[in-house]
């Protein structure tokens, strides 16, 4: 396929297999199954409260499951030691939503903080690498300010040099185009898609911006009430996207399509008002008999 | 008619019993749940100090530690003056005419300097600490949950406590037992000034508070003064990191008025304890 690019191997490195969790008595995710392989952009998508994020956490280890397992390059989390869960750790990268940079500390500091830790190298040394990574995403002159001087944007291209300092090999991004305005959003997508190719990254991107999404994916998956609807090629999924009315047979591919599309009308929006609305305004009307 | 009226009483009376169950459940749970956490996070924080003590290699981040005790004690001075100065001149007043009927006002200086170095010292530095340290501290943690960064510290694998409880928790002990020393003195000094109003010869004040305060007394003072910032600086970080991300500006407000009203009680409760403590061992 033409749009398979040459460094996706067959090899997976993130295994989901079966997890469920639950939060009190609402189940978010429900029997999810998902396998990344190395070298793809796999794309994560759903609307608000699909469980996105609670998978996000299950992948960088920041939940268990109520069951199933979460593998990262052929390891579960749950028989993990300390050790093996801090080497682990060290071999992903996340930006998060907001870019989380500690706010204490200038740009240049949080970039170099991982190396700091976790490498035993000469402040020099490290001088130059958080330059390198800076550089990577345009901030290099912007090194000594505060994160609270910085744009949304600025921040979360910070948090992307934070994240790739120790040149990890899957990288996560946590809704990376939310909030940005569309010029700021599009350079974070070339920035994904050319992260990805140039260090030979695994990057997995959730997020709910259908264009961003079209941009940068690989594969793409498609997540609603804590199950996996559908995973494929972007391929498959634009020509979803495209298909007319009568082409598809199956709510399921109506309500993916629905989604795609953005549109008002769908069975989503069905969904959401069948819940009872004239019984609930009746109910009101007996009480005030 | 009368039969659902009925119903709907006893309804009312099942629901308001079943409902003080639940919340003595749920308080208790809380309470037990949070105490237990602390202990959990006192534990491990001990661990990681000890570890960055004697192994070689572990890392200590004396910056980090340095910046903290700055910012907890260096802000807190001016008012931590105003509070031992006020009441170093209040006491001796309240007790000299109870002790001049007596002949021994000049006692004011004893009583004033066992008060101090023994007790007030160290309380009222905690009280002003539990604002100063307490509450910026458990502010602070909070945001930062609710901004992802602890979240991201954890991806990084960088340990929470090692990087933020530990340098706190160190600062605001350290900074108890200096600021204390400083209260005793400023205590006493203040005890000085009334009793020069009052007549008191200023050297007779002098020798008989030198006099009072025994190295039992001072040293007791300053471990209570430390162990009241083990447990500000405790209840502040368990308290932010309790924080949940989507709590927002709410939990972080929470955790901070929590943090200020817990130490308080906290404090107050360890002083009881220690006094006690010491008491029964002859140290007072």
């Amino acid at each position: 396929m033409a749009m398979e690019h040459e460094n996706i191997s067959e090899e997976a490195v993130i295994e989901l297999d079966g997890v469920t969790k639950s939060f009190g008595t609402q189940k978010v995710l429900d029997g999810v199954n998902l396998h990344v392989k190395r070298g793809e952009i796999m794309v994560v998508m759903g609307g608000s409260g699909c469980g996105k994020s609670t998978l996000l956490n299950h992948m960088i280890g920041a939940l268990t499951p109520d069951s199933g397992s979460v593998k990262l390059f052929g390891r579960d989390y749950a028989t993990m030691t300390d050790e093996e869960l801090a080497e682990t750790r060290m071999r992903f990268g996340i930006l998060f939503q907001s870019g989380a940079l500690i706010s204490s500390l200038t740009i240049g500091e949080n970039v170099a903080l991982p190396l700091r830790e976790h490498k035993s190298l000469d402040d020099n040394i490290i001088d130059i690498m958080v330059k390198i990574k800076l550089e990577l995403v345009g901030l290099r002159e912007h090194a000594d300010k505060m994160p609270a001087q910085l744009s949304g944007g600025m921040k979360k291209r910070a948090g992307l040099a934070r994240a790739v300092a120790l040149d990890p090999q899957i990288l996560f991004y946590d809704e990376p185009s939310a909030g940005l305005d569309p010029v700021t959003s599009a350079q974070i997508d070339q920035l994904i898609i050319a992260l990805t190719r140039k260090l030979h990254v695994t990057s997995v991107v959730v997020t709910h911006e259908m264009d961003s999404a079209f941009t940068i994916a690989d594969r793409m998956c498609m997540l609603d009430l804590g199950k996996v609807m559908r995973i494929g090629s972007r391929k498959e999924f634009e020509d979803l996207r495209d298909a007319a009315d009568g082409e598809l047979k199956s709510e399921q591919d109506l309500l993916i399509r629905q989604f795609l599309r953005g549109g008002a009308e769908g069975p989503i929006t069905d969904r959401q008002q069948s819940s009872g609305y004239a019984d609930d305004l009746s109910l009101v009307a007996t009480r005030t008999q | 008619m009368a039969d659902a009226q009925e119903k709907t009483k006893q309804s009312w009376i099942i629901s308001f019993v079943g409902g003080i169950g639940a919340l003595v459940l749920t308080a208790s749970q809380q309470f037990f749940s949070t105490i237990g956490g602390m202990f959990l996070l006192l534990y491990e924080a001990a661990l990681v100090t000890l570890r960055g003590l004697f192994l070689p290699g572990a890392k200590i981040g004396r910056e980090a530690l340095w910046f903290q005790m700055i910012r907890v004690g260096v802000r807190a001075i001016p008012i931590i003056v105003l509070v031992e100065l006020a009441i170093g001149m209040i006491l001796p007043l309240q007790m000299f005419p109870k002790l001049n009927e007596f002949g021994q006002g000049d006692q004011i200086a004893t009583v004033n300097a066992i008060a101090a170095f023994r007790e007030l010292g160290p309380l009222m530095t905690a009280v002003v600490l539990s604002g100063f340290a307490g509450a910026s501290i458990a502010a602070e943690i909070g945001t930062m949950v609710t901004n992802e960064e602890i979240k991201a510290l954890q991806a990084m694998a960088l340990n929470p406590v090692s990087f933020l409880v530990v340098p706190r928790m160190l600062a605001t002990m350290l900074m108890m037992v200096v600021l204390t020393i400083f209260a005793d003195l400023v205590m006493v000094g203040g005890g000085w000034l009334t009793g020069m109003r009052l007549g008191v010869d200023p050297d007779v004040y002098y020798q008989l508070s030198v006099t009072a305060v025994d190295i039992a007394g001072f040293i007791t003072g300053l471990v209570k003064a430390a162990i009241f910032g083990v447990l500000i600086s405790l209840i502040a970080c368990y308290l932010g990191l309790s924080v949940k991300e989507w709590e927002g500006s709410n939990g972080v407000g929470q955790a901070t008025t929590n943090t200020v009203v817990y130490s308080i009680v906290a404090i107050i409760g360890a002083d009881a304890v220690f006094t006690v403590i010491f008491y029964a061992y002859g140290l007072f």
